[in-house]
């Protein structure tokens, strides 16, 4: 251990370092870890191995980390592991689930390190720390984006009343280089690249849903965990490539009902490697029709005043995807059951506590 | 998907003329302005003869223009007000004003800014406020519609009001700027969006671009402050019209952009000043926004003037007895419907 200077006492310590985990799903290896090391290394990392659970994936040295392969997921959650995808990277909501910390970061083992215009390599952790911490501001919409941001603010019209904002729940950045398209546009446009950096955070408003990527997210988990499951995808699923966006109508539902906010925008990762688009378009396929029936679910659903908390949302929401979307494909019933599950298993492991179970995750709208 | 490039005599470019001496802000703007025709509306309360240098194809209208082509009327052009009676007059299918304190600003690689090009552009490409799209306007070079966004909405609806930002002098309220009087907004966001619908936002009337054919009659010089003053600290009229204009465009499923282009924005005026004037207009916003949140339009009001009437009622019915204020821009926002009527009426 190298000697201490004054200076390091004088350093203030890494944001939220007992209070996050950095959960990263991965089947190959982890190298890109060392990438991100200035930034990660102090935090502890839960990492959900998919597929073959023989292989040993090989962490780089120096990281805190819990590893999570197919057998533990059977032995911790028994019968109730039917609900942790195989085979798709929608297992690691397994990592959300025994994570025993309040903040969670999650991010792709092919996303690196961007930079800002500036050159100046940039820390998508603190920066989604910083989202999390600062207040949203979902019932109006400021123009100059992030009112919270340094040099900006509430604009001229914008009611007082408002300017407090609400707790942020859940931060999703963005992505340089490769995109995050669907396999129909990356067949159409094979060689775009995004370059463009947009330097904002801001609210997505009330009523509105978005399609939330999990390549480079972070949210409050004991303000919406529950509802961050990836559903059931890949390995013995008809679909995959939207484990994710399941996800995000989700949360997004629950957060609007419950008073929550969500952001998008800064921070950027750097995104570097394409998936096969045949190999995508072979999963989405189903998804890109089934979309336009679960859109207009998502956009018209409504919970009752008595869903105070995220848990009993999700089982609400489960009822009313059970009712309303098994008519597309019974796809939808045993997804239904799964977000049961889910809900079920995630007591188990996370019973509540008698401060807990006073507190209720928000106040319903 | 982009549509046919629209033609100059498409647009118009109204100025509000509230200082006299324009010559600098032509010549500033020549390069953006000057292949369009332009529309120069003098502040009815201002006294000095206008400076306007040569070059540029326009009609300058001034108090005495005002008076006999609208005639007797309830409706106050003065202030920044003047600029509506340009909205007015126009044949054109598009128009973009900007303030006259305003000036072409510098992207980040630091080239100027076509705003006038960039509200074209924000204009004539489609919105999408039905589902949002994480890399921003999908219509732009370099980007496009992401992973889970629905294809049956990536056809995007007409654009009927584009926002542009401003550099420097950002549109924040009096109490905002006197507590903080040095700052000033240096991040260019470089991002246009759709805002999306049931979604409010202060439309700010410094830097602004419309379809007039879709929305005209929903842009209206209705409320007016006790002291409304010269300086934008000292308005709200703007900020009133362009919620009502978010509220009839997401009932008539027309898109609304905010985001490029920036202007930069000249410092003026005394915020702490202001301060004294600007409260009444903060505490009018307390009850406007949850007023407008829950305004639901008929069905059959299909036009940006049936809108404006129901909205008209509403207000009236709503809002007039709390305050009187709200009662005479219900009455205005008729008032204004009846103007623009007559107007269209008359031969060109």
């Amino acid at each position: 251990m190298a000697a201490t200077t004054k200076l390091d006492y004088a350093k203030p310590p890494p944001p939220l370092k007992d209070e996050l985990d950095i959960v990263i799903p991965t089947i190959r290896n982890l190298e890109f870890l060392e990438m991100w090391r200035p930034f990660f290394e102090p935090y502890h990392l839960i990492i959900v191995q998919d597929g073959d659970p023989t292989k040993t994936i090989k962490v780089p040295d120096g990281f805190d980390y819990d590893l999570y392969n197919r057998n533990d997921i059977k032995k911790l959650l028994g019968p109730r592991a039917s609900c942790i995808s195989f085979k798709d990277s929608a297992c690691r909501c397994f990592g959300y689930m025994v994570s025993k910390k309040k903040y969670i970061f999650t991010i792709d083992d092919d996303c690196l390190v961007a930079k800002d215009p500036s050159g100046k390599a940039i820390n998508a952790l603190e920066q989604h720390i910083k989202n999390l911490l600062c207040p949203s501001t979902p019932f109006f919409f400021n123009t100059l984006y992030d009112p919270f941001a340094d040099g900006a603010d509430f604009v001229r019209g914008y009611p007082f009343s408002l300017r407090d904002g609400v707790p942020t729940a859940v931060s999703h950045g963005l992505w340089l280089n490769i995109p995050d398209y669907d396999a129909p546009t990356q067949l159409v446009k094979p060689l775009e690249r995004n370059q463009r950096y947009v330097d904002a955070v801001l609210t997505i408003p009330k009523g509105t849903l978005f399609p939330m990527c999990g390549m480079n997210l972070a949210f409050d988990r004991e303000l919406i965990g529950p509802a961050m499951y990836f559903g059931l995808m890949g390995d013995g699923q008809p679909i995959g490539r939207y484990d994710d966006m399941w996800a995000g109508w989700c949360i997004k539902v629950i957060c609007d009902h419950l008073g929550l906010g969500v952001k998008t925008g800064l921070p950027y990762i750097w995104h570097s490697k394409a998936s096969n688009p045949f190999v995508n378009l072979r999963k989405e396929y189903k998804g890109i029709f089934w979309q336009e029936e679960i859109i207009p679910f998502f956009q018209s659903v409504s919970l009752p005043k008595d869903c105070t908390s995220v848990q009993k949302c999700y089982i609400e929401l489960s009822k009313q995807v059970k009712e309303k979307l098994s008519k597309v494909d019974p796809y939808f019933d045993k997804l239904a059951s799964a977000m049961v599950t889910w809900i079920e298993a995630w007591e188990e492991i996370n019973p509540p506590t008698s401060a807990s179970s006073k507190l209720s995750n928000g106040t319903a709208k | 998907m982009s549509q046919a490039p629209i033609k100059d005599n498409e647009v118009d470019i109204v100025i509000g003329a509230l200082r006299s001496d324009l010559s600098s802000f032509f010549n500033e703007w020549r390069a953006y302005f000057s292949r369009f025709h332009l529309i120069i509306v003098k502040d009815p309360d201002l006294k000095e003869e206008l400076k306007i240098p040569d070059g540029f194809s326009l009609n300058v209208y001034t108090k005495n223009d005002i008076d006999r082509i609208v005639g007797s009327t309830s409706i106050s052009f003065s202030g920044y007000s003047c600029r509506y009676f340009g909205f007015l007059v126009s044949k054109k299918k598009y128009i973009i004003s900007i303030d006259d304190d305003c000036h072409p600003a510098k992207d980040n690689k630091g080239n100027f800014v076509d705003a006038v090009a960039q509200h074209i552009e924000n204009l004539t490409t489609p919105a999408t406020p039905f589902f949002f799209n994480t890399l921003y306007d999908p219509y732009r070079d370099g980007a496009d519609f992401v992973r889970g966004y629905p294809f049956s909405l990536r056809n995007g609806v007409n654009c009927a009001l584009s926002c542009g930002l401003w550099l420097n002098l950002a549109d924040l309220d009096a109490p905002t700027q006197a507590l903080k009087p040095s700052e000033r907004n240096n991040r260019y966001v470089d991002a246009v969006l759709t805002v999306p619908t049931a979604a409010l936002l202060p439309v700010s009337g410094i830097n602004i671009a419309f379809d007039r054919e879709a929305v005209g009659p929903a842009l209206f010089p209705a409320l007016r402050l006790a002291e409304e003053g010269k300086v934008r600290w000292e308005t709200i009229e703007d900020i009133w019209s362009g919620m009502c204009v978010k509220v009839i465009c997401d009932h008539l499923g027309l898109g609304v952009k905010t985001g490029l282009p920036y202007v930069w924005r000249t410092d003026r005026g005394d915020a702490i000043e202001s301060l004294k004037k600007e409260w009444e207009g903060v505490k009018l916003m307390e009850e406007v926004v949850p007023f407008l949140q829950s305004t639901m339009l008929p069905v059959t009001a299909a036009t940006a003037e049936d809108c404006v009437v129901e909205m008209a009622k509403t207000v009236k019915q709503q809002l007039g007895s709390s305050n009187p204020v709200f009662g005479h821009a219900a009455d205005s926002m008729l008032e204004w419907v009846r103007i623009w009527k007559t107007m269209g009426s008359r031969p060109s």
